[in-house]
């Protein structure tokens, strides 16, 4: 048996009048590939920034590793091991690739000022852990974030890489859980193909739990155990994959009522 | 950054336009907007201010400079037009120096106009620099017809000479440049340069200064020549090499670039130490000004260029290092002070110095560190404020001394070998040279550290900075810490240095100009900080500083805002500019630089290696 790692109870979240979220319930095992699907604003993001302490629920809770995530900053959340990506990547642009994935490591160091200024045995041994992890994570991708890329701006890579870059930034925060924000969008079929499998090798390498917005349904089929489905804020249905894509209020959800039914 | 202007390289072969030819609309423009800038100068009464300083004895002041500039240069911008490639481009000739003369001939009839103005009319209620020495200034002194008639041709000519400066080759501007920039910055560092030919006396520096300069200031009309000529010597030979040299510091790599700069910077620190001694008081106690600025600027720099924290009341900080080491080791009784009050030593009054700002930091920041953008620049403003008018309110000033001030603070002991006071503006100096040392040091550290890499992570993208798991409001705190602890140091020497605190030493430009520093001189660049105070404060002059061009401290703040605006729209990044604000303030003329030298990543690439790590085919059905 898999050990339960979040559990959401009851989750809802109303934005004045509108409710993004409403009664969620919504579990995650440890070592799971879990799709979140539905049309758009269905509040799949919300759901996440939520998860990452962005957003305060109106009511119900989040318990992560047997603790209530509920009012916790965003910083202290990844902190305890939810990390996460953007739909509209959000590298930091100007700083290095290489400095994108160290920074992330921040909330996993020690050293404050005292160390810097003194220039400590500890201060540096942290810093070359720091930089040996960021490399690791990079090597990940392959040669793409690796060699002379390093000391270069975020802003020169492509979309595809600044997406493969924002997944190593989360990585980087040595979490348990790894949120992705449509990680494969924009993308072609042939490097979304790549992508899922290294989604995969995440889960079998480095052994990262995985929650994932998705719109692209082969990737969603090909990787994940369960698929959960939202649509106007509330669970619509969840199973998996071949279960989902057969459900007929999935169905409708995505497409609509035929005609004669709804006359 | 590549220039977005290109300069064509002319080829002997191309079309010359027609003389008449022009585009008359843009010399208009260019020419009525000079006349405004002409008149704007004259009204401002700078040139009657300024004719004071002699540039070159007996002909040239800066008054007349601070007027005769602009036609050049007027006459030389509208000769420039954009040459894109792939466009008709054409040879340079009469046309542009016809350009140039138009321009300046309207300029010209601008101070022709105001000059019978003047003469005419009294205007001193609006205008109140409308006086009688303007005309007569304006006027060379021989009435409004001669003053009428001769702007015409003043203007025509210097119109003239900026559009043959353009029409020159890139060799012959160079080397004109160079003789007028030379001949300029030696008439302009006068007084450091006399001062350090006294020091350097024993060397015969002392008669080749003789020889250059008048004996009631500005340089002599063979001095000038001589400067001119060895400017442009310079600019022909010497140049070459200089830059030839620079390409081969450049091309250093690894351990040897390190070594080069270490080697740099030895030299640089062992002049700051040396060349003191040869100086004169005024050129130390200059030196110590900018050391005072240098000090809160990088202070400034940590909170606003590194953590991006608009901090417009920076001056609070400044204010509360120099009122404590001044309370604390001021012999005076102030009235509702307690008996045990210590006269502290000003080394043991810099402990509590440090505490205080720190708690001030910490206490300012709080409240202040979970607003963003405008809303915090406008807090931090009040809080600039809050902190000067308690010093002056009656709740305190049983302690500060209100209005008074705190008096009588003794100057700095060291180990019982020295004292530093304001007497002594060699000893300040050095004093100062220490703390812009441990500044330096502490910005250059804290930038290549985990917290540095928070910051500029904060800078770049606070909600994300957040969510990559940095407590932003513990790292925007210590960037505000440690900016205040460098700001109190600088109060508590500007306190030693003087020998009293007043509060209006504390008022809100000094935020400003500080700030201006910083942006002037680069944001986030050590170097560039230290070079903006070098300029706005060693030259141009601080809040209550006066600077090397004394003459100017009335049109200071006036010069201080058309730098910023200047700055803001050709140079955005400052003087000695951050890589990274560069980039992120050109980032497509980067990006375009990039992709020419192709570095940039493009998803063909991806597509390349795409195959060898994933299987093809898995296409959406």
């Amino acid at each position: 048996m898999r050990q339960r790692l979040l559990t959401i109870n009851k989750l809802s979240v109303t934005f004045g009048g509108l409710h993004a979220l409403k009664d969620l319930d919504f579990h995650v095992d440890e070592g799971e590939i879990v799709s979140v699907i539905g049309p758009n604003g269905a509040g799949k993001t919300t759901f996440f920034n939520m998860i990452s302490g962005m957003v305060t629920p109106t009511s119900g809770d989040i318990i992560f590793k047997g603790e209530s995530l509920l009012g916790l900053d965003p910083n202290q959340v990844t902190a305890a091991g939810i990390a996460r990506t953007f739909q509209n990547v959000r590298l930091f642009a100007n700083m290095t690739i290489l400095e994108n994935v160290m920074v992330a490591q921040h909330c996993r160091t020690r050293q404050g000022i005292w160390g810097a200024l003194l220039q400590t045995r500890s201060f540096k041994q942290e810093e070359r852990e720091i930089r040996e992890h960021a490399e690791l994570v990079l090597s990940f991708f392959g040669t793409r974030l690796v060699g002379y890329r390093l000391d270069q701006p975020a802003a020169v890579l492509s979309y595809a890489n600044r997406r493969r870059l924002e997944i190593a930034r989360a990585m980087a925060t040595r979490p348990t859980v790894i949120l992705l924000d449509e990680p494969v969008a924009g993308m072609n079929p042939k490097e979304s193909a790549a992508l899922t499998q290294l989604i995969g090798e995440l889960r079998s390498d480095w052994g990262f739990t995985i929650v994932m917005i998705e719109h692209d349904m082969s990737v969603v089929r090909d990787v994940s155990d369960r698929v959960v489905v939202l649509d106007h804020g509330e669970t619509i249905a969840q199973g998996s994959y071949e279960e989902v894509s057969t459900n007929p209020d999935v169905i409708e959800a995505y497409l609509g009522r035929p005609a004669k039914e709804s006359a | 950054m590549s220039a977005v202007f290109v300069e064509p390289h002319t080829p002997e072969n191309l079309p010359a336009r027609r003389l008449l030819d022009q585009d008359w609309r843009r010399l208009l423009n260019y020419g009525v907007l000079l006349a405004l800038v002409l008149v704007f100068v004259a009204l401002t009464n700078m040139p009657v201010k300024l004719d004071r300083r002699m540039l070159i004895e007996p002909i040239f002041s800066m008054g007349y400079l601070s007027v005769f500039w602009l036609p050049a240069v007027f006459g030389l911008l509208v000769c420039r037009e954009p040459v894109l490639a792939g466009m008709p481009s054409y040879a340079k000739g009469r046309r542009e120096v016809l350009a140039g003369a138009m321009v300046g001939l309207i300029g010209g009839a601008g101070l022709s106009v105001l000059t019978v103005l003047l003469d005419n009319f009294d205007l001193r209620d609006p205008l109140v620099n409308w006086s009688p020495q303007l005309l007569d200034l304006l006027s060379f002194g021989r009435g409004s017809t001669f003053g009428f008639a001769i702007w015409l041709p003043i203007g025509l000519a210097l119109g003239t000479l900026g559009g043959l400066t353009h029409v020159l080759s890139t060799t012959a501007r160079r080397v004109l440049g160079w003789a007028f920039v030379t001949v300029v910055a030696f008439a302009v560092f006068e007084t450091v340069i006399i001062d350090l030919s006294e020091g350097f006396a024993s060397l015969g520096a002392e008669r080749v200064v003789d020889e250059i300069y008048f004996i009631r200031g500005g340089l002599t009309m063979h001095g000038a020549a001589i400067l001119a000529v060895c400017g442009g010597l310079f600019a022909a030979f010497g140049r070459d090499q200089a830059q030839r040299a620079k390409a081969q510091f450049q091309a250093l790599e690894g351990t040897s670039r390190t070594r080069a700069n270490a080697m740099g910077l030895l030299a640089c620190g062992v002049a700051l130490v040396v060349l003191p001694l040869f100086l004169g008081g005024i050129t130390n106690e200059l030196l110590a000004n900018v050391g005072l600025f240098v000090l809160l600027a990088l202070g400034l720099n940590i909170v606003v260029g590194l953590a991006g924290i608009l901090d417009l009341g920076y001056v609070a900080f400044f204010a509360i290092g120099g009122y404590t080491a001044g309370i604390l080791t001021t012999t005076n009784r102030g009235e509702s002070w307690p008996d045990w009050m210590p006269d502290f030593y000003w080394g043991t009054a810099l402990i509590f110095v440090v505490i205080l700002a720190a708690l001030a930091g910490l206490f300012i920041g709080a409240p202040v560190i979970r607003m963003r953008g405008d809303y915090l620049a406008i807090v931090t403003l009040g809080f600039g404020e809050i902190i000067r008018l308690l010093f002056l309110s009656d709740w305190l000033g049983g302690y500060t001394g209100a209005a008074q001030g705190v008096t009588n603070i003794p100057g700095v002991q060291v180990f019982g070998l020295a004292t530093v006071k304001g007497t002594d503006p060699r000893a300040v100096f050095y004093l100062v040279l220490f703390f812009c040392a441990i500044a330096i040091y502490v910005s250059w550290r804290l930038e290549r550290s985990r917290l540095g890499r928070a910051w500029m992570a904060i800078r770049e993208d606070e909600s994300v900075a957040e969510a990559m798991g940095i407590n932003t409001v513990n790292a925007k705190l210590m960037a505000f810490v440690v900016g205040a602890v460098l700001a109190s140091f600088s109060g508590a020497i500007l306190a030693a240095k003087v020998g009293s605190v007043f509060p209006n030493s504390f008022i809100i430009l000094v935020s400003i100009v500080i700030l201006v520093v910083v942006i002037v001189g680069g944001m986030g660049n050590i170097v560039g900080v230290i070079v903006g105070s070098v300029v706005l404060i060693g030259i141009l002059g601080g809040p209550r500083q006066p600077g090397l061009l004394q003459e100017f401290s009335e049109y200071k703040l006036l010069i201080y805002g058309v730098l910023l605006v200047w700055m803001m729209l050709k140079r955005p990044e400052g003087l000695v500019p951050n890589v990274r604000r560069t980039r992120e303030l050109h980032q497509e003329e980067y990006l375009q630089d990039a992709w020419l030298r192709g570095e940039i990543d493009t998803d063909a690439d991806s597509h390349a290696d795409g195959g060898t790590d994933a299987e093809p085919g898995v296409l959406p059905t």
